[in-house]
C-alpha cells in the first residue's frame, strides 16, 4: 500500500503533538516530584527557625535572609548599570561600531556559564578586592551574571516606546535627557521591572556562582561582609551530602514556590504591559 | 561641556563598564590558569588522562571526553523534542493556546539547576540502575536531564525564527498544493535554518556550561568513561567539586580548566551570533 502524503501529514503531526505534551508532562513531573514530598513539610516554624545540626533539624530562616540579601545587592548594582547601558544603546547611539561591540559583549556575557562567573567572582571579589566570602562578593558576582538579562529586557522596553512620543517631546522644546527621563523611562518602567524580576529569579536559583563567592555558612549575617548560605545552596548541600532528604524536599518545595511566584508576576507584567504597548 | 554632552558621555561610560565585565572575567581567569597550562605543558594538560592533583598530575582529557558525551547526549534528547515544540507552538496550535504554553516553557528555563539535578538523582538514577544496571549515576542520566534543561533555549529561538518567516512562503507552498506538513518540512524549516542552528548551538553552550545538576547525577569519576552507563566528570563539574578545597597548583589547574571552558563557550557563542545575524539579513 502506498502511503499518501496525507497519511504522512497525520503521522508527523501526531508525533509532534506527543512530543510537545511529553515536554510539558516532564516539567510537571519535576515540579510534582518535589512538591508532593516537600509541601506537607512546610509550616511557619520551618520558615522562621534557624537551621540546627547542619540542617538536619530546625528551619531555613538564615538561608532566606541570605537569599534576600544577595538578591537585593545584585539588583541594586545591576539595575542602574543595565538600564543605563540600554539607554545608551537605544537613545544615544544609532548602529555604530561602539554599539555593535557593546551588543556583542552583552550577548557573549549572557552565554558565560555560571561556574565561570563563580571562578571570576572568587579570584576578583573574594581574593583580589579582599571582600572574602561575603554578601558583597556574591551580590557583585550575581550582578554581573544578571546584567545581560536586564540590558536586553530594558532595551526591548525602551524600543517599544513609540517614536512619536519622543518627537512630541522634542517639538515642545524638551532636551534629550528631559525626553528620556520624563517620557521614555516612565513608559518603559513595566518592561524594565520585568527584566529585573527575571534577574531576581536567576539570582534566587543560582548555586554554582554563589557557593564560590558567598560561602555556605548558615549563621545569620550581620553585615555586607558576612558569608551567607542561600536557599539554593542549602538545598544542594542537604541533597548532595545526604544530610536530610526530608529537609531537602522541604527546602526544594520552598524554592520552587518562590520561583513560581516570581515568574508568574514577571509573565503577567510582560503580558499586561509589554505586549499591549 | 554642556549638561547634555556630559550625560551622553556618562551613559557611554556605563555601557562600556557593563561590557568590561567580560574583559575582567577573561583577564582574571587567564591570569590564574594560563601559567599552570604552561608549566604542565599544553599537550599533557589537554590530552593527559590522569587527574591526580595530590600527585601533581593534571590531565583533563577525561573531562573533555565527559563534556563531549554528555553534550552530545543532551542534543540527541533535546533537539528533536525542542524542534517539535517549536513547530507545535508556531504552526500546529491556536495562537491563544500558544500564548498560554509559552510562559510554561519559560518556567522550564527558570527552574533552578539544583532542582533538575535533584529530580535526576531521585527519579532517573534509580530507574537506570534498576533497569539497565551500572551505578545509575551516568552519562545517560546526565544527558536526559541536560536534554530537558536546554529545551527552553532551543524552543524559544527556533520558534522566533519560524514565526519571523514571511507569510508568503506558506501561501506559496499551499497554492502549489502542498499539505501543511509538506510546507513545514520542505519550506518553513529549511527557510528558518540559520535561526534553528543558532538555537541548537546556544543550547549546546548551555549544556557544556551546566554544573550543579551534573555534579549531582554524573557520579564524577575521573576515569575515561567507556559506555553511556558509566560515571563521568565534565569540565564544569571538575571545577565545581574541587574548587572548595583546592589550593596552589591544584587551584590553578581548576582555573586552567575554566580557560578551556571559556574558549569553547566563546567559540560557540560567536558562531551562534554570526548565524543568527545571517538569518536576519
Amino acid at each position: 500500500m502506498k502511503i499518501s502524503r496525507h497519511h504522512t501529514q497525520g503521522l508527523a503531526k501526531g508525533v509532534i503533538w506527543v512530543a510537545a505534551f511529553s515536554t510539558l508532562a516532564v516539567m510537571f513531573w519535576i515540579l510534582y516530584q518535589v512538591l508532593r514530598e516537600g509541601l506537607p513539610l512546610l509550616n511557619l516554624g520551618f520558615f522562621l527557625q534557624a537551621p540546627r545540626q547542619m540542617g538536619r533539624a530546625g528551619g531555613i530562616f538564615s538561608t532566606i535572609i541570605g537569599t534576600l540579601a544577595l538578591t537585593v545587592v545584585a539588583i541594586i548594582i545591576a539595575t542602574p548599570l543595565g538600564v543605563g547601558t540600554a539607554i545608551f544603546l537605544r537613545e544615544y547611539t544609532r548602529e555604530s561600531r561602539v554599539s555593535r561591540i557593546i551588543r556583542f559583549g552583552t550577548d557573549c556575557l549572557a552565554g558565560v556559564p555560571s561556574i565561570i562567573f563563580g571562578l571570576f567572582g572568587f579570584v576578583f571579589f573574594v581574593i583580589f578586592l579582599r571582600m572574602g566570602w561575603s554578601i558583597l562578593s556574591g551580590g557583585l558576582t550575581l550582578a554581573s551574571m544578571i546584567l545581560p538579562t536586564i540590558i536586553s529586557t530594558a532595551e526591548e522596553a525602551i524600543k517599544s516606546v513609540p517614536y512619536t512620543y519622543r518627537e512630541v517631546s522634542f517639538a515642545l522644546g524638551g532636551t534629550r535627557w528631559q525626553t528620556i527621563r520624563k517620557v521614555v523611562l516612565p513608559n518603559a518602567i513595566p518592561g524594565i521591572l520585568t527584566g529585573v524580576l527575571l534577574g531576581v529569579g536567576r539570582s534566587v536559583g543560582e548555586t554554582a556562582a554563589v557557593i564560590l563567592t558567598a560561602g555556605s555558612s548558615f549563621i545569620t549575617p550581620d553585615s555586607l561582609f558576612s558569608p551567607i548560605r542561600t536557599m539554593a545552596v542549602h538545598f544542594y548541600i542537604l541533597a548532595r551530602e545526604g544530610i536530610s532528604m526530608e529537609m531537602a524536599y522541604a527546602t526544594g518545595a520552598a524554592l520552587i514556590l518562590l520561583i513560581l511566584a516570581i515568574n508568574t508576576v514577571a509573565n503577567w507584567m510582560m503580558y499586561r504591559y509589554v505586549h499591549k504597548a | 561641556m554642556s549638561k547634555e554632552k556630559i550625560l551622553e558621555k556618562s551613559f557611554l561610560l556605563i555601557a562600556l563598564s557593563s561590557i568590561s565585565i567580560l574583559a575582567l572575567i577573561a583577564f582574571f581567569i587567564f591570569q590564574q590558569g594560563i601559567p599552570l597550562m604552561w608549566k604542565v605543558g599544553l599537550n599533557s594538560f589537554l590530552l593527559g588522562d590522569r587527574w591526580f592533583p595530590s600527585k601533581e598530575s593534571f590531565g583533563i582529557f577525561p573531562m573533555i571526553v565527559g563534556s563531549f558525551w554528555v553534550t552530545l547526549g543532551s542534543l540527541i534528547v533535546g533537539v528533536p523534542l525542542g524542534m517539535a515544540c517549536a513547530v507545535f507552538l508556531s504552526e500546529l496550535t491556536h495562537p491563544t493556546i500558544a500564548m498560554i504554553l509559552r510562559p510554561m516553557i519559560q518556567l522550564l528555563a527558570a527552574i533552578p539547576s539544583v532542582i533538575y539535578g535533584f529530580w535526576g538523582l531521585i527519579v532517573l538514577v534509580p530507574l537506570i540502575r534498576d533497569s539497565l544496571g551500572g551505578p545509575g549515576l551516568s552519562i545517560l542520566a546526565g544527558s536526559l536531564v541536560l536534554g530537558i534543561m536546554i529545551l527552553p533555549t532551543i524552543i524559544s529561538i527556533s520558534e522566533d525564527s519560524l514565526r519571523a518567516l514571511p507569510r508568503t512562503y506558506k501561501e506559496g507552498a499551499f497554492s502549489l498544493g502542498a499539505t501543511h506538513w509538506q510546507t513545514i518540512w520542505r519550506v518553513l524549516l529549511p527557510a528558518a535554518r540559520s535561526g534553528i542552528v543558532a538555537s541548537i548551538i546556544l543550547g549546546m553552550g548551555r549544556a557544556i556550561g551546566e554544573t550543579m545538576a551534573m555534579i549531582m547525577i554524573l557520579g564524577n569519576a575521573t576515569q575515561l568513561p567507556n559506555s553511556i552507563l558509566s560515571s563521568a566528570r565534565t569540565l564544569t563539574t571538575n571545577i565545581g567539586i574541587e574548587m572548595g578545597y583546592a589550593s596552589g597548583d591544584h587551584r590553578q589547574a581548576l582555573f586552567a580548566t575554566g580557560v578551556v571552558l571559556f574558549f569553547i563557550i566563546m567559540g560557540l557563542n560567536s558562531l551562534a551570533l554570526i548565524l543568527s545575524r545571517k538569518g536576519r539579513a
